[in-house]
């Protein structure tokens, strides 16, 4: 069966879920994204070991466990932003929607304007702030007029909370803002273009604690409208915008559970020790 | 070790300092507003370099529409596709070419444009140019465009750009100014370039401004004139150079002022 993503309607109707709900984790209701038995290699050396997953609609999800466990891999292959790097291979399925995103034929652009990502290090182009936050809706021609453009970019900078502190120099550099006022122009630029699932690999972890916070209110704020997938170094910060939470080791799935059993009482001997810093 | 480094730097800046120094000293008593709007005079009778003044303008501007276009896309090419066997070689052949005696380049494009037209052309002329400026430009920009940090390019795959658009859009334009730099050093490399125009825009004394005809060129009226008999177009000869090495000093303070200005 050969299906592009783009004859998937994006699914608008399905009402806020209430937070902390994950009932459908469980009982598995049409997940967001689901992986099978994914397998991925950079080369040779092979750095996820058959991970399945499911994540439901509208929820935060967030992926712990020591550096190079192989969470940020994983999330990389859910916009295949891996195929940029030369010798990478992937083995297994990866629905989104119930499509297999690395089916031939998938349309690896199109894919990338459904699920948005937010890197680790901000990464604003050097234009204004104003054609940063266009940049995703220009090349995709999502709006007809100027006049839309410029209500949809204010729309994503609200979204991202930084309206009100850029609104009078949407002209100026986007290097001028500050580390955490950039990384939330990187958060309104992936949200101008309206993705349906959202990766953030890592977004706070340059920033101060104040910006930080700001960042997590944000997470959950964009929860009720977004699937959001966030990899995190702090423990902390997952259980804090976390609904459930994903622990890799090894390039692995050691556990999934709701975030506030995993941190309280995790299935698994190894999950319990990395939360309780016994290594990692 | 630090006395024997500040030395050699010191020599090397004595050096050139003597020349620049010399260069001013000679030129400047034949350096007047008349030899800048003249053109070349019998010998006895003044006369001046506008028309090699607004030859080498010329073929510095055929040059550079020729050159720039081709060595950039090379450059853009090697830093964004080139990371293959093929893209080694192709950064073998740009650096051989780098180091290939001008007056060789003047001879070929002799031999290509020249012999068959079976007359001398500034455009040929700038064709001699844009050939030595291709390699030069294709590296600079080569190198420019791989300090774009790769995750410049993963933000905007991740909005759903295409390849092709991330180059254009965000990967040229935040190079740009680095890119800028390597052609107008490329630029003020030709300037000073003799050799190749020798058997190419060939040289004239008359003011012309014709494509397909010969044109003349500072450098080349510099060397036509040092090497007469006449004491007076010695004198011209080092007021040409003067106003050569003036004009190179301006390109190198546009190229910094580029340079300082990063967005």
């Amino acid at each position: 069966m050969l299906v592009s993503v783009s004859t998937i309607s994006p699914n608008v109707t399905v009402p806020a879920r209430e937070p902390g709900n994950i009932a459908s984790l469980r009982t598995g209701a049409a997940p967001k994204v689901a992986v099978r038995n994914l397998d991925f290699y950079y080369g040779k050396m092979q750095a996820l070991h058959g991970v399945s997953l499911e994540i439901p609609e509208r929820i935060v999800m967030a992926f712990i466990g020591p550096s190079g466990c192989g969470k940020s891999t994983f999330l990389r292959t859910l916009n295949r932003m891996n195929d940029v790097i030369p010798g990478t291979r992937v083995a297994g399925e990866v629905l989104i929607d119930g499509v297999d995103i690395y089916q031939p034929g998938t349309d690896a652009v199109e894919l990338r304007r459904k699920v948005g990502m937010v890197f680790q290090k901000s990464n604003p182009f050097p234009k204004s702030i104003f054609d940063n936050v266009a940049y995703g809706l220009r090349i995709n021609r999502l709006t007809a007029t100027p006049a839309e453009l410029e209500e949809r970019v204010e729309q994503a900078l609200k979204d991202a909370a930084l309206w009100n502190e850029v609104k009078d120099r949407l002209k100026t550099s986007a290097l001028s803002l500050s580390g955490g006022q950039q990384q939330r122009l990187c958060i309104a630029r992936a949200l101008a273009i309206r993705p349906e699932v959202i990766l953030m690999d890592e977004p706070a972890s340059a920033l101060d604690p104040m910006a930080t916070y700001k960042i997590e209110e944000l997470i959950v704020e964009l929860k009720k409208q977004y699937t959001i997938v966030i990899v995190t170094h702090n423990m902390q910060q997952a259980a804090r915008v976390s609904d459930s939470t994903a622990f890799f080791l090894l390039g692995k799935l050691i556990e999934i559970n709701s975030t506030e059993k995993m941190f309280t009482n995790p299935d698994e001997k190894l999950t319990e020790d990395y939360i309780t810093g016994r290594f990692g | 070790m630090t006395s024997l480094t500040a030395l050699c730097t010191a020599v090397a800046i004595g050096v050139l300092l003597i020349i620049l120094i010399y260069i001013a000293m000679q030129g400047i008593g034949a350096l007047n507003l008349s030899f800048l709007v003249n053109d070349p005079r019998p010998v006895g009778e003044g006369g001046g370099i506008r028309n090699a003044i607004l030859g080498t303008l010329l073929l510095l501007l055929l040059a550079s529409a020729m050159g720039l276009p081709f060595g950039i896309a090379v450059g853009v090419y090697l830093a964004e596709f080139g990371s293959g066997r093929f893209g080694g070689i192709v950064r073998f052949l740009v650096d051989t070419l780098t180091g290939i005696p001008s007056i060789v380049t003047g001879v070929f494009v002799y031999t290509i444009v020249v012999v068959p037209l079976k007359h001398f052309s500034a455009m040929a002329g700038g064709l001699a140019l844009a050939l030595i400026m291709i390699p030069i430009v294709a590296r600079t920009t080569e190198e420019m465009i791989k300090l774009v940090p790769q995750s410049l390019r993963e933000g905007a795959l991740a909005l759903g750009a295409p390849q092709w658009r991330v180059t254009l859009g965000v990967v040229i334009p935040a190079a740009a100014s680095g890119i800028a730099t390597g052609a107008m050093l490329a630029i003020a490399r030709i300037s000073g370039e003799t050799a190749p125009l020798l058997f190419t825009a060939f040289g004239s004394r008359f003011f012309s401004y014709y494509l397909d005809q010969p044109i003349a060129s500072l450098t080349v009226q510099i060397y036509n004139y040092a090497i007469s008999p006449y004491d007076e177009w010695h004198a011209q000869a080092w007021a040409a150079t003067l106003v050569l090495m003036t004009m190179i000093l301006f390109i190198n303070i546009v190229v910094r002022f580029l340079t300082r200005r990063r967005f």
